[in-house]
């Protein structure tokens, strides 16, 4: 219990490499994952399987996967035991689904420590194996989980047919049972009224939209994952192709017009969006997770086109010469590793466990206000 | 293709309707489908969008004059109600126990496709004999729990291990 907790709180401290700003694209693609389900041959789906047999399915895959060489080291979490916030966090890091957090029965996790690298054991699958890694990264991430997932099937064998593929407890999985997604941050498309035309596009392209770190589609951050819908009848390379050389530089091209048309035809917007996220974020005492997510996408956007398109206007000037305190280096600005940082370290589950014990909503909107301001004012 | 009501912006919302075996179809632009209060999900759950596939289905089991209707899956019990209510299957079995009704869900889910294209385990299960003896030997398990048959349910246990094991040797 005592090496569960003190884990966690170093995740929670801590920003996971794969939200670290870095990877080619990162500015807007923030981050690549795959996902694969498997169920284990000779098991019945989880929906009818009693405890005693989840229980089974659980130790088996534990055992395993606890012994692979996966080049970090790995903890196992028992999900179905965990306090309540500890389960809020991993949800938080994009490590485990909500689903598998307040499910029910025997289930766990096994997560590596760089967090590029989480099972789930008994979500809605017996197995759901996920990499993740930072930028635009698809096709790393695919060979990365085949290697895992060929290490487990040596020891143990999954339910699969050769006319459907790998079996899936719901059928909208089955086939590669492959599910690759993306991370993407589009505040341009959002402030120019464009959004609605990435999602046309993605529905278009036969993809799934949901939007990130927020309530609803329309996520405060900016920040939607966009991910494939169809796994029967594409293979694995078909799917990771399609987005690395279609779905991605369409959609990356879309958000740096809207860029650009910011910077050249509506400065004043840009500058205002920037100033005021500027303004609020350094002096609010009291600011709700929504509204930081708000506010944080703005300055993310004013750094990174700052960085990438030479952008110089007055607000994304003073943005850049803010003296940072959480800056290790020598350069002045905020960073976007710091930006990211403050986009974690601020949700309500790290927020509580970094302070030690749970806090309500009006105290957790003050200290965040106060980690943002100390992270703004150097 | 136009917006029907306002004839100037492309039509990006296809409404379909069926009502008394009548099919009407609408296609508008967003502008015109806020304004006529069509609100678009674009987060569907998923057991909403399956129990709309599968509802469409009993016409086509009426025409091959079979139905799964009241089938049950000899090795897990599952029927397709309870998939109706939580979209979920029971055992990889289930996928040929209701293969004529879930094909059509699978086609719709996938976009037309039907077979499986991509990764092949490197062992597959080769016996699906054994698979199946798996499966009735664990339901035998619960139900011998269940009734507190303790010899019973150990005698099981012990065959379930021993297969186990045979499988793991291979």
């Amino acid at each position: 219990m005592a090496i569960r907790i003190m884990k966690l709180t170093d995740l929670s401290n801590n920003i996971n490499e794969w939200f670290n700003g870095s990877g080619p694209l990162a500015d807007i693609v923030v981050s690549s994952r795959i996902r694969l389900a498997r169920n284990l041959a000779g098991h019945k789906f989880l929906s009818r399987c009693s405890n005693a047999e989840k229980f089974d399915i659980l130790r088996k895959l534990k055992e395993v996967l606890m012994s692979l060489d996966l080049g970090d080291k790995v903890f196992y979490i028992s999900v179905d035991k965990a306090p309540s916030l500890d389960r809020h966090l991993l949800v938080e890091r994009h490590l485990i689904s909500r689903n598998h957090a307040f499910g029910k029965g025997p289930r766990g996790a096994v997560i590596a420590q760089r967090e590029s690298f989480t099972a789930m054991i008994n979500e809605e699958d017996h197995l759901r194996l996920q990499v993740l890694k930072a930028g635009c990264q698809l096709s790393q991430c695919a060979s990365q989980i085949n290697h895992i997932d060929d290490m487990i099937e040596q020891k143990l064998e999954f339910a699969f047919s050769p006319r459907y593929g790998y079996l899936t407890a719901c059928p909208t999985n089955l086939g590669t049972a492959i599910r690759a997604s993306v991370m993407l941050h589009l505040p341009a498309l959002k402030i120019t009224g464009q959004i609605e035309k990435f999602f046309n596009a993605a529905r278009d392209m036969n993809l799934a939209v949901r939007g990130l770190f927020g309530e609803g589609t329309e996520a405060a951050s900016d920040l939607y994952q966009l991910s494939n819908q169809v796994t029967l009848g594409v293979s694995e390379l078909a799917v990771v192709t399609e987005f690395e050389s279609t779905i991605i530089p369409e959609i990356v091209e879309y958000e740096n017009a809207a860029r650009n048309q910011l910077l050249s035809k509506q400065p004043d917007l840009l500058d205002d969006k920037i100033s005021r996220a500027m303004a609020l974020l350094q002096n609010a005492r009291l600011i709700s997770s929504q509204e930081a997510l708000f506010l944080l996408s703005h300055l993310r956007l004013g750094i990174n086109m700052h960085k990438n398109m030479g952008a110089s206007t007055p607000a994304i000037k003073r943005l850049c010469t803010l003296k940072s305190r959480s800056n290790t280096d020598e350069q002045a600005g905020v960073s976007i590793a710091t930006i990211n940082r403050l986009f974690m370290l601020t949700l309500p589950a790290h927020l509580q466990l970094n302070y030690g014990k749970p806090l309500d909503p009006t105290h957790r909107d003050a200290l965040r206000a106060q980690i943002i301001r100390s992270a703004l004012n150097g | 293709m136009q917006c029907q009501i306002c004839n100037k912006n492309e039509a990006t919302i296809h409404l379909t309707e069926i009502a008394d075996g009548v099919r009407t179809e609408m296609h508008l632009c967003e502008l015109c489908a806020h304004e006529q209060g069509i609100a678009i999900k674009t987060n569907i759950p998923i057991n909403e969008l399956l129990s709309s596939l599968l509802a469409v289905q009993p016409a086509d089991d009426q025409l091959s004059g079979r139905s799964d209707k009241g089938l049950s899956c000899p090795h897990c019990g599952f029927t397709l109600d309870q998939f109706r209510k939580e979209a979920l299957l029971g055992c990889p079995y289930d996928y040929e126990v209701f293969e004529k009704s879930l094909l059509l869900l699978i086609e719709k889910a996938h976009n037309g496709k039907t077979t499986h294209c991509g990764k092949f385990p490197s062992r597959v299960p080769q016996d699906a004999r054994k698979q199946v003896e798996l499966l009735n030997l664990r339901q035998q398990l619960e139900t011998a729990v269940q009734s507190e048959d303790y010899e019973l349910a150990a005698k099981l246990r012990d065959k379930i291990s021993a297969i186990e094991k045979r499988k793991a040797v291979c």
